[in-house]
């Protein structure tokens, strides 16, 4: 049966982490393989064709759009700068001449002498892609991009809003079960990425836009205080292009949830560190989660990642992920293979866990996750 | 296409986004049967990136279930003969995301909307639809387009012989898009024309170099007839040329297969069709799906199909109840619950859509947000199926008789014969009598309707199946696909609670039911009975109110389902009755096991 466990968010000490970084259409690669990055370093670049601009030409000079050309002073491909004449009518005597300014700066596309429509298009935008996370270079997508490979602490949270942004790790609270509050939060946290516990405040997250943090990673939110914030509630988990001053990051999930002992070691571990991080989250087929990306030196030593492509295991550490025990911590003690009907009197494949409390609870195996480490 | 006849085995496969699953289908005797049904996951991405792996498996695990011998390494084994090998092999398929299309059309409510029915019935997600008069600005549109990124385009727009500038126009927006597909770089968008034929040549001349530009019929003719199967077969071909060809696999998935592959939910429209064709009956589907929710209906013999994309119970989810509003999903619920706990529950759900729900609260308040979503995607439906707008009917079906108000809907509930579910929500709900009411309760069917779920989601293999072998798809759909649930009877009208509301005559058997009241009468599947109904002076059952109908009822595995809470239905505003209402209804069909607390 597919997916018979939610694969867990990966918290891990130090991977070799890469990262595709590709332009948004055919550019300029300004890298090479080998070359050392800094997350702010740019690696590839392009221009974004401009906006167009639709003229109804034609109707404008009363003509019909057969007879245009006789009134072009420009041709398709030309480069127009804004109020150059790009069609006139001779008028009378050199009197009463319909003269038709391009409105905008860019180049003419089309004339069309079917409807009478000039495209034109304005001037390009460039556009830039960093290398996000100090690394390496290992490898070029051409005319697109480049792939750069960094050893990494690397802690994935469960959905985020914000894009990509880098700061130095700062934990305001003392236990991963405190709530973020605004007296938490002043003027020494400017380009932070703050490290909060189980919840936040509106208010806190507002000031901390004010003083200028440019991250902040929690264990939960509240439904009601993210759609204050954002101003709109959240309809499908696609997210990454919110512009509201700060990249949010939540580990476990909605509501008052303790962040995970792991993400909350790891993270305070990096006190004083740069991160790189994300908040953009798709929760769709090729699943995309927030993130926090901590480059470390080369030298350090890398951690086993344990492959867990095989599915779940007895004495696997795993967290429930869906009410009457959200969040609670366990360690599976049997795996059945037959179905069993739970309370709901859904028939689904079970799993037995023995929580850290030393409780044992039956659980569907769809609602718990591994905690991969 | 040609019927083929001698078939003993069939084999068919559908690649979803998650899952693959195959059947495999024999003749008995003289009719077909379902033998067993196999599942793996899709292979699509990586690391696999091959979506016969996931085809191959699902077959393995039909072979392990059967001990049939139905693969020689990675070949299908024909023909059939004892216990090895099949007849013919077909498949559907919605990995990737399915089809997103983007259609343009000149008069938005005509040869635009013209264009989005063709769309939608092949299949195909609608992202939006382009009008020469939607209000757009022309670089508006064309920023649409680029940002979009559909895999294909359908464009439509002047009856033969009527406007070609307005066409011209379109085209020339969609060249200066300039557009590039979801997948790749290395190929061409496919467009279809599908317009006023005298502007084949200049449509040509702006797109054919910068599109893979095929031409088909004009889908709106003349203003009085749509012409939608041309279009369509085109959407299904360059799908397959196009689109599937450059998902990884599908190269060798196509040889596989006998026939094309289908978009999944154009194979479940085909059979929806074919049902309402061979019973001569108005039929409506519905799929309620993690992120979307599908409705086919064919009313008078008109299909219509229409993709709700944001609307399902798990990606969605979220969607449903800020479309929906907390208030309406709230409704559902026969317990208190908090604003923020359901808004914190429902996100959650979101982000973690796997999982299922273990206690019996979280499952009501799971069956109140498909409700909704039910609801909502019904009313979608409703505003697209309808009529010709701003002519005398005419479809391309000739039976197509009853003449509606121009641009009126289509969908009549009290004409409506038969509910089909699929999709999780309704057809794996505990108890099938949850199924039942969450259709009745979000549908509200009037008159005398059937309600039968798709017990495994075998839907779209056997629609892929009917257009090459009617016969053993509408047997196997009929006796192993399709569980019966029972017979809604329900008046429309109000009237205060208590007071009488309908006398049925069934058999022997003569019940009363008062308003506000919901019964439910045993019938055993596959029983029919003759039924006469006697609606009080406040309801009407189809011939007027207070007048009686006859009608035959049809067992099910709920039984007969007689409602009598009235059309439109309405909930007490007052928090406590409403609840109290709803914790009878559910007694009185006995949808949920007896609370321990509540």
């Amino acid at each position: 049966m597919a997916h018979a466990y939610t694969p867990g968010l990966k918290v891990t000490t130090n991977i070799n982490l890469r990262k595709e970084r590709r332009l948004p259409l055919k550019g300029d690669v300004i890298v090479k393989i080998g070359d050392r990055v800094k997350g702010e370093d740019i690696v590839a670049r392009t221009e974004l064709p401009g906006d167009v601009e639709t003229v109804n030409l034609a109707g404008k000079l009363g003509v019909l759009p057969d007879e245009l050309e006789q009134f072009m002073k420009k041709k398709e491909g030309d480069p127009i700068e804004e109020g150059e004449t790009i069609a006139e009518t001779s008028g009378l005597f050199g009197l009463f001449k319909t003269v038709i300014k391009s409105p905008i700066k860019g180049q003419v596309e089309t004339i069309s002498n079917i409807t009478g429509q000039l495209i034109l298009r304005g001037t390009p935008t460039p556009v830039e892609i960093d290398a996000y996370m100090d690394g390496r270079v290992v490898d070029i997508i051409e005319n697109e991009g480049v792939v750069v490979e960094s050893r990494v602490t690397f802690v994935q949270g469960i959905f985020g809003i914000g894009g990509e942004t880098r700061g130095i790790i700062q934990p305001i609270v003392d236990s991963r079960k405190e709530v973020v509050v605004p007296e938490m939060i002043d003027e020494s946290l400017r380009g932070k990425v703050l490290i909060g516990g189980s919840n936040v405040t509106k208010e806190a997250i507002l000031k901390a836009v004010n003083v200028g943090a440019v991250g902040l990673v929690v264990g939960g939110i509240d439904d009601a205080v993210l759609k204050d914030f954002l101003g709109y509630e959240i309809g499908v988990a696609i997210t990454g292009n919110e512009n509201k001053g700060i990249t949010l990051i939540v580990t476990e999930g909605f509501g008052k949830m303790d962040m995970s002992p792991a993400a909350f070691r790891l993270l305070t571990q990096h006190k004083g560190d740069r991160a790189s991080i994300n908040g953009a989250t798709q929760i769709r087929a090729g699943v995309l989660r927030p993130e926090v990306v901590v480059p470390l030196s080369e030298s350090s030593t890398l951690h086993k990642v344990k492959d867990y492509s095989k599915g779940l295991g007895v004495g696997e550490t795993v967290r429930i992920i869906r009410e009457p025990y959200f969040g609670i911590i366990g360690k599976v003690i049997e795996l059945p293979p037959e179905l069993e009907i739970v309370e709901s009197e859904s028939k689904v494949r079970i799993l037995k866990v023995k929580t850290e409390e030393g409780s044992e609870l039956t659980i569907p195996r769809a609602n718990v996750e591994i905690i991969e480490e | 296409m040609e019927e083929k006849t001698e078939l003993n085995r069939i084999l068919a496969t559908d690649c979803g986004s998650t899952t693959t699953k195959a059947i495999l289908i024999e003749k008995k005797g003289d009719e077909y049967r379902l033998v067993v049904r196999g599942e793996a996951p899709t292979t699509v991405e990586s690391p696999f990136e091959d979506v016969t792996r996931g085809v191959l498996n699902s077959v393995k695990e039909v072979e392990e279930l059967t001990g049939r011998e139905i693969l020689d390494g990675e070949k299908i084994i024909y023909p059939s003969k004892g216990n090895r090998g099949i007849d013919i092999y077909v498949s559907t398929s919605s990995a990737g995301g399915g089809l997103q299309m983007m259609v343009a059309g000149v008069v938005k409510e005509m040869t635009a909307e013209s264009a989005a029915r063709a769309a939608l019935g092949a299949g195909a997600i609608v992202m939006d639809i382009i009008a020469t008069n939607d209000r757009r600005r022309a670089h508006k549109r064309i920023e649409l387009i680029r940002d979009l990124r559909p895999d294909m385009i359908l464009l439509s727009g002047g009856i033969d012989g009527g406007t070609v500038s307005h066409v011209v126009e379109l085209s020339e927006t969609i060249a200066a898009a300039d557009p590039r597909p979801r997948f790749g770089t290395g190929y061409e968008l496919p467009v279809i024309f599908a317009g006023n034929v005298d502007a084949r040549e200049v449509v040509k001349e702006a797109l054919e170099e910068k599109t893979a530009l095929s031409i088909v019929d004009n889908l709106r003719p003349v203003l009085e007839r749509e012409n939608l199967r041309p279009a369509r077969d085109a959407i299904h071909e360059l799908f397959m040329e196009h689109v599937m060809a450059h998902a990884p696999g599908y190269k060798k998935l196509m040889e596989w297969t006998d026939v094309p592959i289908m978009p999944t939910p154009g194979a479940v429209g085909a059979l929806i069709q074919t049902i309402a064709e061979r019973q001569n009956i108005n039929v409506m589907g519905v799929d309620i799906g993690g992120a979307t929710t599908d409705i086919f209906s064919v009313f008078d013999g008109i299909f219509n199909r229409t993709v709700s994309a944001n609307l399902g119970m798990s990606y969605s989810v979220s969607n449903v109840l800020t479309e929906a509003g907390v208030e309406n999903v709230l409704r559902w619920v026969p317990f208190s619950v908090g604003r923020d706990d359901l808004g914190n529950r429902v996100r959650n759900k979101m982000i973690r859509p796997t999982t299922v729900p273990m206690s019996l609260k979280e499952l009501k308040m799971e069956q109140a947000l498909a409700r909704e979503a039910l609801r909502l995607a019904l009313k979608q439906h409703k505003e697209m199926a309808v009529g010709l707008k701003g002519v005398q009917q005419e479809r391309t079906i000739s039976d197509a008789f009853e003449q509606v108000a121009t641009g009126a809907t289509l969908v009549n509930m009290m004409k409506l014969n038969l509910i089909v579910g699929s999709g999780g929500a309704l057809s794996h709900a505990p108890r099938r009598a949850q199924a039942a009411f969450m259709l009745i309760d979000s549908f509200q069917p009037e008159g005398v309707t059937g309600l039968a779920v798709d017990s495994i989601f075998m839907m779209p293999h056997l629609g892929v199946l009917s257009t090459v072998h009617k016969k053993a798809a509408m047997e196997v759909f009929d006796k192993d696909c399709l569980i019966r649930l029972g017979t809604c009877i329900a008046p429309t009208g109000k009237a205060p609670e208590g007071r009488e509301a309908l006398e049925i005559e069934m058999g022997s058997e003569v019940i009363k039911i008062n308003a506000g009241d919901m019964v439910l009468v045993p019938l055993a599947d596959g029983e029919k009975v003759a039924a006469v109904i006697k609606p009080s002076k406040y309801f009407d059952m189809g011939e007027g109110k207070g007048k009686e109908v006859e009608a035959s009822i049809t067992g099910g595995v709920v039984g007969v389902i007689v409602d009598c809470r009235g059309r439109p239905l309405e909930l007490p505003e007052d928090e406590e009755k409403r609840r109290e209402n709803l914790n009878r209804w559910n007694k009185a069909l006995s949808i949920y096991p007896e609370a321990k607390e509540e």
